[in-house]
């Protein structure tokens, strides 16, 4: 590109997308950004100015070729975009609207050097959404099978990379899911107005009609284990049961009725459609005063999924500073505009109740920061004598998640680590035991979709090279 | 989609029903359970296997309607099916010749004794069995109790039925005999089951319960199961149900239990009023 016209599209500002309005959006569950025009696209994809070494590329844990598919958005080539990213990327509508871009790709995009970075993942949002909602989404031409099959325990991310990466090497693929729905954290976790469920759905129904079967509400441990799927004709498993278990903080009145761990109140919500009670079976607890405690993104959803509930005040009790929250920016920043109320540098001590056994407070302390702790942050320390009450009827513990129990406790040779996530070759994603592949959260403990999909393509290459030479 | 293949009312609102679960059938062990979601706007809600049969490829659940999920399943008819069935669940009963074994049941809770005695008479024990209920027609499976009990007692709350008194007294009478009694399995609604574990306390006999909390997922995935057992937070469905019934902290379940009871009384009404205008409609378009 010459001088001239990397000049020329440096002056371009990034193009700002529209939201819904936080006074209307916390009536209700729609998505809240409203996504690019093609225009606006065009005029976004044009920021780039196609580096030849583009360093966006190192920044993306999957390596899509980001120059190339902005390009093909600047040329009003969309679905072609699409495409290309789905080289990569099997959920490009997933990651655009998930991924923490402005630590990946777009931390490191030169424009951002400048000013501010393209808009990779919302560009990556519009191709992906483009396809799919004019009905462009093909199936790929399939090779001939080649007679082997894998397992793949879960269909979260990690899972739903890998199934799709394996069927298109020809192999036959069976994904076992504990849940109802498949799409693991997606479906369950992430709420409906930052993913809505229809896409997860998507591209579940993308996988199936390229032939990978899904059986739901089977359990591995409780049906067949994992030696009895390796027994009963499985050449290979891919395990990718996730972080499902959720963290309690072992204070006094934990227990009490509308004292919920994140995962159960979010599941409730999403998966369950509490929200729409009765007419959906599922009921929550719809508190006057709302606190969650913690200070990432989960934290963030369960507060911005409580304000839609139209409770008095949702607060968010998180023991640090600002600058410490774990959550990203832009869901800080959403939480605050919808009137979430963040009580920093404070810690629960105990959780109060009625005598029916109701929460009605949760007794905090007050915190300042001291010296640096081993993780390089200031250690909060409690502020002598600060006790205080703060009111509240629903309390949402969202201080992360464990690894789910039910493999390991099942698959007695697979080496874990001490936390229980079972340890793999960083390489290949092979597991200790032969046969067996693990990626995603149950290897990761808490991380990323990306980073999820990432393991899952990784391992779905090595397991294509060991059905091919079976070589362990 | 699992079809319900066989039907029949045990007493008033006790349902017993079959279900097409070959997988789930093939598997089960006794003291585990499955989660059903009834249709697509339906709630998750666990219900012990009572009975399978492996080449029929069904499972048996007995089912006491309570609620409003409960009271659509006990409605569904023969030939209907179920939209998820997903199981077995929960860590089986521990089965060994224990020697002699007292099998409690209270109510609907001898569904959940009923597999577990039998399972412990194949092994060897010598099983006595104490069924009790208010009245002595809602007894169940008191045929089925007494084919896998060396000894069954019968107690209902009105005498109308075998010993006039509670499950407790005659439990209480074996222990003041000197009835060396090796375990206790006691499965009923909770105040029994606290009550049989203050009986034996004294005597510190080995005592097994079976809790009931609410659930969601049943896979260890939400905490909403979590229950206190001698001081530690345990999570019904991966790690129960059955608990020592010296440890388990009875009062927090019972509170927990009625953590919905408003939310359930509307699903109810609605339910009852819903329905009611929706069959009339359906008549009307007819
Ligand atoms: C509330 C919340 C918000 C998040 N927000 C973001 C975000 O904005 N961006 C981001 O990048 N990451 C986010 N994350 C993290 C991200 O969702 C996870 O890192 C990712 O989903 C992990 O994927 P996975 O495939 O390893 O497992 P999961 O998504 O956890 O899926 C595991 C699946 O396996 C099933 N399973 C478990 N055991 C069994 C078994 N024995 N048999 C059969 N099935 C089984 C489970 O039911 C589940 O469906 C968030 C996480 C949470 C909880
Ligand atoms: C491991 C396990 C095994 C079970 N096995 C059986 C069984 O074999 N047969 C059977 O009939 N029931 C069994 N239950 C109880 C059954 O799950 C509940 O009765 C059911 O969930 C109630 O749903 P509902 O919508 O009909 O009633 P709801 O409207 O949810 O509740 C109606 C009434 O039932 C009470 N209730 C709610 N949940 C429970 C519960 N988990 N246990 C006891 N009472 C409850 C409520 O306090 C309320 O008074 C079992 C529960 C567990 C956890
Ligand atoms: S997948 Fe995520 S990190 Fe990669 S380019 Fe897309 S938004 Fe960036
Ligand atoms: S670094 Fe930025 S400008 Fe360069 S190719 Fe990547 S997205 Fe385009
Ligand atoms: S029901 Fe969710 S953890 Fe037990």
């Amino acid at each position: 590109m010459d001088p001239k016209e990397i000049r020329e599209r440096m002056k371009i500002p990034r193009q700002p997308m529209g939201e819904q309005p936080p006074e209307e959006r916390v009536k209700n569950f729609y998505e809240v950004p409203l996504g690019y025009t093609p225009e606006q696209a065009i005029e976004e994809a044009r920021r780039c100015i196609q580096c030849k070494n583009p360093i966006c590329v190192g920044g993306c844990p999957v390596g899509i070729d980001i120059p190339w598919f902005i390009r093909l958005i600047a040329e009003g080539k969309f679905v072609e975009a699409a495409r290309k990213l789905k080289e990569t990327n099997g959920l490009p509508a997933v990651c655009g609207r998930v991924c923490p871009q402005e630590d990946q790709c777009e931390k490191v995009c030169i424009i951002a050097k400048k000013g501010e970075s393209v808009s990779i993942g919302r560009l990556e949002k519009f191709a992906a959404d483009y396809e799919r909602e004019h009905g462009e989404v093909t199936i790929p031409v399939m090779p001939n099978a080649t007679g082997k099959s894998v397992a793949i325990v879960g269909s979260g991310p990690a899972s739903l990379a890998a199934a799709g990466d394996l069927i298109k090497m020809g192999h036959k693929v069976t994904v076992f899911e504990a849940l109802h729905k498949a799409g693991g954290v997606l479906v369950y976790g992430i709420p409906e107005f930052r993913l809505p469920k229809k896409i997860v759905d998507a591209e579940v129904d993308y996988l199936e009609r390229m032939g990978v079967k899904i059986e739901y509400n089977a359990v591995v441990g409780k049906l067949d284990t994992i030696d009895e799927l390796l027994n009963e004709g499985f050449d290979a498993v891919f395990v990718g049961s996730g972080a499902g278990l959720p963290y309690f903080m072992g204070l006094p009145g934990e227990n009490l009725i509308g004292v919920y761990s994140a995962n159960e109140f979010l599941t409730r919500l999403n998966l369950m459609r509490a929200y729409e009670f009765p007419e959906y079976d599922t009921p929550v607890l719809n508190g006057d005063n709302v606190v969650v405690i913690g200070g990432g993104n989960t934290a963030m959803d369960a507060a911005r999924t409580a304000i839609r509930l139209c409770p008095d005040e949702v607060s968010i009790v998180y023991r640090r500073s600002r600058e410490e929250l774990p959550a990203r920016v832009e869901e800080v920043h959403h939480a605050e505009e919808e009137g979430v109320n963040f009580r920093l540098l404070n810690n629960p001590v105990r959780f109060i109740g009625d005598k029916e056994g109701r929460l009605r407070a949760v007794e905090c302390v007050k915190m300042e920061l001291g010296e640096p702790d081993d993780s390089g942050r200031r250690r909060p320390v409690v502020i002598e004598g600060s006790e205080f009450e703060l009111p509240c009827d629903v309390a949402v513990i969202s201080i992360g998640n464990g690894a789910n129990p039910l493999i390991p406790q099942t698959t007695p040779d697979l080496k874990l680590n001490k936390w229980g996530n079972v340890i793999v070759d960083e390489e290949t994603g092979r597991a200790n035991k032969k046969g067996v592949f693990a990626g995603g959260d149950i290897v990761r403990g808490g991380s990323t979709v990306i980073l999820a999909m990432g393991d899952g393509r990784k391992a779905a290459a090595s397991i294509d090279e060991y059905l091919k030479t079976g070589k362990w | 989609m699992f079809e319900i293949v066989g039907k029949k009312e045990l007493t008033h609102l006790v349902w017993q029903i079959e279900i097409k679960a070959p997988r789930i059938a093939k598997k089960r062990k006794a003291g585990q359970f499955v989660l059903l979601r009834m249709n697509e706007q339906g709630e998750r809600i666990p219900l012990t296997i009572v009975n399978s049969d492996d080449e029929a490829g069904t499972i048996t659940v007995i089912v006491q309607e309570v609620g409003k999920s409960t009271s659509i399943l006990g409605g569904m008819k023969v030939g209907s099916s179920i939209l998820d069935v997903v199981g077995p669940l929960g860590m089986p009963t521990h089965i060994e010749n224990y020697g002699t074994v007292v099998c409690v049941g209270g109510g609907i809770g001898t569904a959940v004794t009923y597999p577990i005695g039998a399972a412990l008479k194949e092994a060897g024990c010598k099983v006595i069995s104490i069924v009790g209920s208010r009245s002595k027609d809602l007894l169940i499976l008191e045929d089925e109790m007494r084919g896998v009990s060396d000894e069954l007692h019968i107690t209902t709350d009105d005498g109308s039925s075998g010993h006039h008194g509670f499950v407790t007294d005659v439990l209480g009478e074996f222990i003041k005999e000197g009835l060396k009694i090796d375990l206790v399995i006691a499965v009923g609604p909770i105040p029994m089951m606290r009550a049989v574990s203050e009986v034996t306390r004294p005597s510190a006999i080995n005592t097994m319960v079976s809790l009931n909390p609410i659930m969601v997922d049943g896979t260890g995935m939400c905490g909403a199961c979590r229950v206190t057992i001698g001081g530690e937070n345990k999570f019904v469905c991966v790690d129960g149900p059955e608990f020592d019934g010296h440890l388990v902290d009875f009062e927090e379940l019972v509170m927990r239990n009625r953590s919905y009871f408003k939310e359930e009384k509307m699903a109810v009404e609605e339910y009852t009023y819903h329905e009611g205008t929706r069959c009339y409609d359906k008549k009307g378009d007819d």
